[in-house]
């Protein structure tokens, strides 16, 4: 193994690898969660959008490699994983605006729904291998591969840093920005405005689904690069809770997700330099920082600041 | 605001209205007028054949009590609810207005009884988006030069830059009503304006507007209970009363009782309480430096003390938002103490059931369905909650339903629970008979020591307003320590025989009745 040679400095480095590249998908779940929560509503199937769009992300490359040629079929792989996320997504839009439904609850039942078409559908998937995304190589300049290959930055990781900062400008300058912060926090103010609550929330469910979608092509297109069923490991479930972190700011959700990911990328890379014991431990590090964090935030004797205030309220 | 220009202009050149006879520079508004305005809810008619008109350049006020059909009627004419049937006329010509929006561009604008401004942004912020305009992306630099603009020629000034969660009641208030002016309303509908402001900041907020009324720049249609304000500052007065069209006439012509007459259908005035005189008061409630923090872990109550003796009522006043709520929620045992204690007979109180039935302490907290009622729970069990778990309601640790039941019956016919059976969820009686409910459990108890009660009156009609004062008084009588907080003073000066005011956690004023001070009071409650 060549990262012994680099002994352990090949830790932090790891860390930072796993960092640039794992995060991806938590900060386009997180985005996109964080648009849904600011209109007011949950949406717990993120998860299952995840796994349903770097399933059909996949596909899509597979199938079009010898139509449209390796290097556009991902490209189009990613829109599908983001229409795909559309279409889960307003399934939750629907359903959780029915009256005396419960977003929670239905998020739920999309987890299984989404996670069960991806399996279903993915079953074919699982042994060929699909054209990658191609990736900006950063690392070049030195003659480490360990270092090469860190820097191997993904152009969605790169969007992802664009949505961010462009998304709070959005939330704090614009019309419909102020409108869904308004229809999250205060929906009788909202109604007042004569803004529809159900097209508002409507709209940002299926937006932030398809941010979702991209998120799940992230990790078959790009890191880990492959589709199977354990691909996603809970991250679409993690990203929720990543965004109370962040207190539903979309800045602080790209430095939350850059946090997650760096967590996740502690087990491989203490294992890369043979350390095997309690591997397991550390490989949970992202869910106990999950838990870490809910207990953290969470305090019986005040309110969350910057929670939405319409949220978890059933219509 | 393009449109209901052109409204005016239309119906000036066909003479139907008189609004060319008012020769005023600015834009006068135009005349509003409801006809046969019916609206039902399913099998229920709120509002039955109802019409009036609001002559430009004056203040209306709408009265009637509640359920009387204020409310439903001006939101029918600002396109919230779809009335049954009926029309809305601006300037003559039949306007549809199906949407709040609709309403905007006739130049009509409404301010809540609840506030609509989003708490988590600033003032700034929810005044540009109030705009129903095109622009989607906002250019702060230029809105907020409109909007300094703007300020330097409102009435009243609210800080820009604040989020409305920081501001106070009265400058939430006056932000709705610039909001209104910002829309450039001509039109205002205040439902209720004055409801969270102190006498002296209800009557600057009313006289501003009755500047711009009086200069004919505004029509007012103002829903109130004050008969203060609609005799200092309306000009005409329509009547509601279940729904139906109950009188109306010019202020000048009528009189207080008049008014009252028509709200109610008969002449009655207030029953006045009666107090006997008790002796050898001893203290019951002794609260000691209590603190207490509200929701989001600022201190809200900041050393309160205070001595309720038997046969007393106390009454604290002040304005919603000043700590009045969290100490009643510490006293309740609903919110932990952050410091102090409270003590009941002279023994140390931390509200657990047991301290309760020993010293009897009794509490009708604001909001009784959600403070002091399990709403899924029949009527019955809710009347129980008190004493399920003692005999003869229990037997080990069985229920005996049939001692509930029969007790229940009991209480539903002293108190006059208007409820379909004991076993009808409480949470679908009306409000008035679910604090009923509550002030029954909380009253008919044997041997009650002390009492807490949280604007108990909040929302009733008059004739349950009464029932409820009579009871506490009742209670005082019978040598019950009452601590009442309400934001209602006249119930406070009615009832009280010492009346404090809270102001930002603390106790600002205290007097005897006898020698209360309503001015001082009213200075006491905004804080000066």
């Amino acid at each position: 193994m060549a990262a012994e040679a680099l002994g352990w400095w090949g830790v932090p480095l790891g860390i930072m690898a796993g960092t640039l590249r794992g995060s991806a998908p938590f900060l386009f779940v997180s985005l996109g969660e964080c648009l849904t929560e600011k209109s007011g509503k949950i949406n717990l199937g993120l998860e299952g959008t995840l796994l349903t769009g770097a399933m059909s992300a996949y596909a899509v490359s597979y199938q079009l490699k010898d139509v449209v040629g390796p290097g556009l079929s991902p490209w189009i792989g990613v829109l599908v994983a983001g229409i795909a996320g559309m279409a889960l997504g307003f399934i939750h839009a629907w359903l959780s605006q029915q009256p005396k439904v419960n977003d929670i609850a239905v998020g739920i039942a999309m987890i299984i729904f989404g996670s069960g078409i991806a399996f279903f559908f993915g079953k074919p998937f699982i042994k060929p291998q699909a054209p990658q995304l191609l990736t900006f190589d950063l690392g070049n300049w030195s003659s480490l591969p360990q270092v090469q290959s860190a820097l191997k930055i993904s152009p969605l990781f790169l969007l992802g840093l664009i949505i961010a900062p462009a998304m709070a400008w959005f939330f704090k300058s614009t019309r419909w920005g102020l409108f869904i912060r308004a229809v999250g926090d205060s929906p009788d103010a909202a109604l007042a405005m004569g803004v529809s609550i159900k097209k508002v929330r409507m709209l940002c469910i299926i937006a932030g689904s398809f941010l979702a979608g991209i998120g799940g092509a992230c990790l078959s297109l790009y890191y880990p690069g492959l589709w199977s069923e354990t691909i996603s490991s809970g991250q679409g479930l993690m990203a929720v809770a990543l965004v109370i972190f962040a207190r539903w700011n979309p800045i602080q959700c790209l430095w939350a997700s850059l946090f997650f990911g760096g967590a996740q990328a502690i087990g491989p890379a203490l294992q890369s330099v043979g350390i095997d014991q309690g591997r397991y431990l550390f490989n949970a590090a992202p869910y106990v920082l999950t838990l870490l964090i809910m207990i953290i935030t969470c305090s019986p004797k005040k309110t969350l600041s910057g929670a939405p205030g319409a949220l978890g309220t059933i219509n | 605001m393009a449109k209901a220009a052109d409204h005016s202009t239309i119906n000036s050149t066909n003479g139907q209205v008189a609004i060319g006879a008012n020769t005023q520079s600015v834009i006068a508004p135009p005349e509003l007028e409801v006809v046969n305005m019916t609206k039902r809810f399913g099998s229920f008619t709120a509002l039955e054949n109802v019409s009036m008109t609001l002559k430009p350049g004056t203040l209306h006020a709408l009265l009637g009590e509640n359920g009387a059909g204020k409310s439903t009627l001006v939101k029918c004419v600002m396109g919230f609810y779809k009335p049954t049937s009926g029309e809305i006329k601006i300037n003559g010509q039949v306007c549809p207005v199906n949407s709040p929006r609709d309403a905007q561009q006739y130049g009509i604008g409404m301010v809540y009884q609840h506030f609509t401004s989003v708490p988590a942004m600033t003032v700034a912020e929810n005044l540009v988006l109030s705009r129903y305009d095109n622009s989607n992306v906002i250019n702060w630099k230029q809105e907020m030069e409109g909007l300094r603009a703007f300020m330097e020629t409102a009435p009243f000034q609210v800080p820009l830059e604040l989020t409305i969660a920081q501001l106070a009641a009265g400058q939430k208030q006056k932000l709705e009503i610039l909001k209104q002016l910002y829309l450039k309303s001509k039109i205002l509908i205040l439902d209720e304006p004055t409801s969270v402001l102190t006498p002296g900041e209800a009557d600057e907020v009313l006289g501003l507007i009755r500047q711009q009324v009086t200069a004919g720049q505004l029509s007012v249609l103002m829903i109130s209970h004050k008969f203060r304000e609609i005799m200092a500052f309306a000009d005409e007065i329509t009547v509601l009363r279940k729904g139906n069209f109950a009188g109306n006439g010019k202020v000048k012509d009528l009189t207080v009782s008049e008014m009252a007459e028509m709200m109610m259908g008969e002449k009655r005035d207030p029953q006045p309480v009666e107090k006997s005189e008790h002796a050898e008061p001893a203290p019951v409630l002794q609260i000691q430096d209590i603190h207490a923090n509200k929701d989001n872990g600022l201190e809200i109550v900041k050393g309160i003390n205070l001595t309720v003796h038997s046969g007393e009522i106390v009454g604290i006043a002040g304005i919603s938002g000043n700590g009045q709520r969290e100490l009643v929620e510490v006293l309740a045992g609903q919110r932990p103490a952050t410091g102090g204690q409270v003590l009941v007979n002279g023994e140390v109180y931390r509200a657990t059931r047991a301290e309760m039935y020993k010293h009897r302490v009794f509490v009708l907290p604001e909001e009784p369905l959600r403070n002091a009622c399990v709403a899924h729970m029949s009527v019955a069990e809710n009347l129980a909650l008190r004493t399920f778990d003692r005999p003869p309601q229990a037997k080990g640790i069985l229920l005996i339903f049939k001692a509930i039941r029969e007790m229940a019956v009991g209480l539903i016919q002293t108190f006059k629970i208007k409820t379909p059976s004991p076993e009808t969820p409480v949470g679908n009686l009306s409000g008035g008979n679910v604090q009923r409910t509550v002030l029954a459990r909380e009253l008919s108890a044997d041997h009650i020591k002390l009492l807490i009660a949280a604007n108990p009156c909040f929302g009733l009609d008059f004739a349950a307003v009464d029932y409820i004062h009579s009871q506490i008084v009742a209670a005082r009588n019978r040598g019950v320590a009452v601590l009442l907080v309400s934001e209602d003073l006249d119930e406070l000066l009615k009832l009280s025989d010492r009346i404090l005011v809270i102001s930002e956690g603390e106790f600002a004023y205290e007097s005897a009745i006898a020698e209360a001070d309503f001015a001082t009071i009213g200075r006491s409650m905004a804080g000066h």
